[in-house]
């Protein structure tokens, strides 16, 4: 299967990649846990940071730290255009029109809140429909239901055909025609489906309804190209691209992002202020309230700096291949049930074993080093739907090797037999 | 119903320093928590589910004569079935004025669970705690 969205320029691949020496920039990962070897599996919550990144951070407060814009002094130019490079480079990994479509977050949750209070508020009436998806993670969820109830707008989803964890598209032009925003994930962070965003983007501009993508399980594994999906907004996640907590981008499209009230009041996004009344700064800077997280965005840069050296494509067969490589072990299990489709996942793989709860086993295998995640993974309406209480849920990044892979299995059965 | 373990808070500390790592005491954890009854399944309803855990819980408490509580308690992962056997240990078969004297702190610190259960295990821990303690102290504001 081929990557989402593709893009020309990132063509290296998975064989021309030493993936293991890769492993040598990433202090984190010479960890033992528990007196083994740390085999970090939980990459979809939360990505580890190559020292290119630490390093950017650690420079940044050494060398430039000051706050950013309207400074006369050498740090604070330093500081801004270090914050405004970063802005420019997310621009270039998305590859968005310009850096002023590039809004600086917290991360995709605050992206997708600031999109349902700003736009959405301000555009959506009593009785519109908003579109989601059955696989929305509660970021994606959440913001649309609090918004629906203050409004009167109503949710609509479009829904999954099973444990193969696809979407079911053969309602969407009717369930679009009655929507006037869609917003979904990219890629599923319990059931790794990757979405056709460009198709489902397409559609959905031909029926008039704005579209948002949820780009945190893509944005740091596979090529994410905002003209090729065609999205009116997408937000990611710094810190599972391998760059810092605290940061995040909301990409939106220029002409909505002008047309768009502000988010939060306070410095940095005003023009000019007096006692009762306050004109707007122009985006992405009225979007952006208060002193920015320009460490973070510092590292953001480093961080896509070293995804792209890498190659986005690279990294998402090598997701691929591991992830494949589990799913076919697992399989061996009898009564194992595997979420998600057969071919062409993304690196997250979640499973039941029909004989141990997936908190047990995440708690024994941590035990063994292999650090696992067990839960609802904020997907409580999906795993209600799928009709389990918790899944674990192995998610695999560049850094992890097919040995990792086999040590999960290996340490999965050894935990299997204190349950049988 | 008191006794159904067998095994006093004592033998478990006893059990506990016996095994050598953590991944043997989880284990024993589990052995424990398999031995635990099962709730009926009519029992599993929202008003004995006690939340702040990430495993489902259901816990109830029943007065016996002797003005003691038998507390009956289950769990969907075993670990937690374990820790509420731990639980009963401590606080099966006591009084209302028992259970609010005794927080549990002083028996998981010396089982070690208070450094090696997640933080999440933790708060689930204490919900169940917390749950012990109200519905003993319902007991004592509102006497049967």
């Amino acid at each position: 299967m081929n990557p989402p969205a593709e893009t020309a320029n990132l063509a290296k691949r998975d064989e021309s990649v030493d993936w293991t020496a890769l492993r040598d920039d990433f202090p984190i990962l010479r960890e033992t846990v528990n007196g083994h070897p740390l085999v970090y599996l939980d990459n979809a919550a939360s990505s580890q940071k190559p020292h290119q990144v630490i390093d950017a951070v650690r420079r940044y407060y050494e060398h430039d730290n000051a706050n950013v814009h309207r400074g006369i002094h050498e740090l604070s130019n330093r500081a801004t255009e270090a914050y405004e490079g970063a802005r420019q480079r997310v621009a270039d990994y998305l590859n968005a029109g310009s850096r002023e479509e590039i809004i600086f977050t917290r991360g995709t949750t605050e992206g997708l809140n600031l999109v349902a209070n700003t736009w959405a508020l301000d555009n959506l009436r009593e009785g519109d429909t908003i579109l989601l998806t059955e696989m929305e993670h509660h970021s994606n969820l959440v913001p649309w239901q609090i918004l629906a109830n203050r409004i009167g707008a109503k949710l609509d989803f479009i829904e999954i055909t099973g444990d193969d964890g696809q979407l079911d598209l053969q309602w969407l032009d009717e369930q679009l025609a009655r929507a006037r925003l869609l917003s979904l994930t990219h890629i599923s962070n319990t059931m790794g489906t990757v979405n056709p965003v460009a198709e489902i983007c397409a559609r959905a501009r031909a029926a008039g309804v704005v579209t948002v993508v949820d780009a945190a399980q893509s944005a740091g594994h596979a090529p994410v190209d905002v003209q090729a999906i065609d999205c009116d907004f997408l937000a990611f996640s710094g810190h599972k691209t391998c760059g810092p907590t605290g940061i995040g981008v909301l990409y939106g499209r220029r002409e909505l992002l002008e047309a768009m009230p502000p988010y939060q009041g306070g410095g940095e996004m005003i023009l000019k202020v007096e006692y009762r009344y306050s004109t707007f700064n122009v985006a992405p800077h009225k979007f952006e309230a208060g002193t920015p997280n320009v460490a973070g965005a510092v590292g953001l840069h480093a961080a896509l700096d070293y995804l792209d050296a890498i190659g986005r494509e690279a990294i998402f067969e090598h997701d691929q291949r591991l992830a494949k490589r589990a799913c076919e072990r697992l399989a061996e299990i009898d009564g194992i049930r595997i979420f998600g489709p057969a071919e062409g996942r993304s690196g997250v793989v979640s499973f039941v074993l029909p004989d141990a709860h997936a908190l047990d086993l995440a708690t024994m295998a941590d035990q063994k080093g292999v650090a696992l995640r067990a839960g609802h993974h904020c997907n409580q309406p999906l795993l209600a739907k799928l009709g389990v209480a918790a899944t674990a849920r192995a998610s695999f990044y560049f850094y992890n090797t097919e040995a990792e892979v086999d040590r999960f299995i290996e340490v999965l059965h050894g935990v299997r037999k204190i349950f049988v | 119903m008191a006794n159904f373990l067998d095994t006093t808070v004592d033998d478990l500390i006893g059990n506990f320093e016996f095994l050598g790592d953590w991944e043997e005491r989880f284990a024993y954890l589990i052995e424990l928590g398999k031995k635990l009854p099962p709730l009926d399944e009519s029992e599993m309803v929202e008003d004995n589910r006690v939340h702040g855990c990430q495993a489902a819980v259901w816990l109830k408490m029943l007065p016996a004569s002797d003005s003691t509580f038998d507390i009956h308690a289950d769990s969907d992962a075993f670990i937690v079935k374990g820790l509420i056997a731990v639980l009963l240990m401590i606080y099966n078969g006591k009084t209302a004025e028992q259970i609010l004297a005794d927080d549990g702190t002083a028996t998981f610190a010396k089982l070690g669970l208070d450094r090696h259960l997640s933080p999440t295990r933790r708060n689930g821990l204490h919900s169940m705690v917390s749950r012990i303690k109200a519905l003993a102290a319902a007991s004592v504001a509102q006497p049967a």
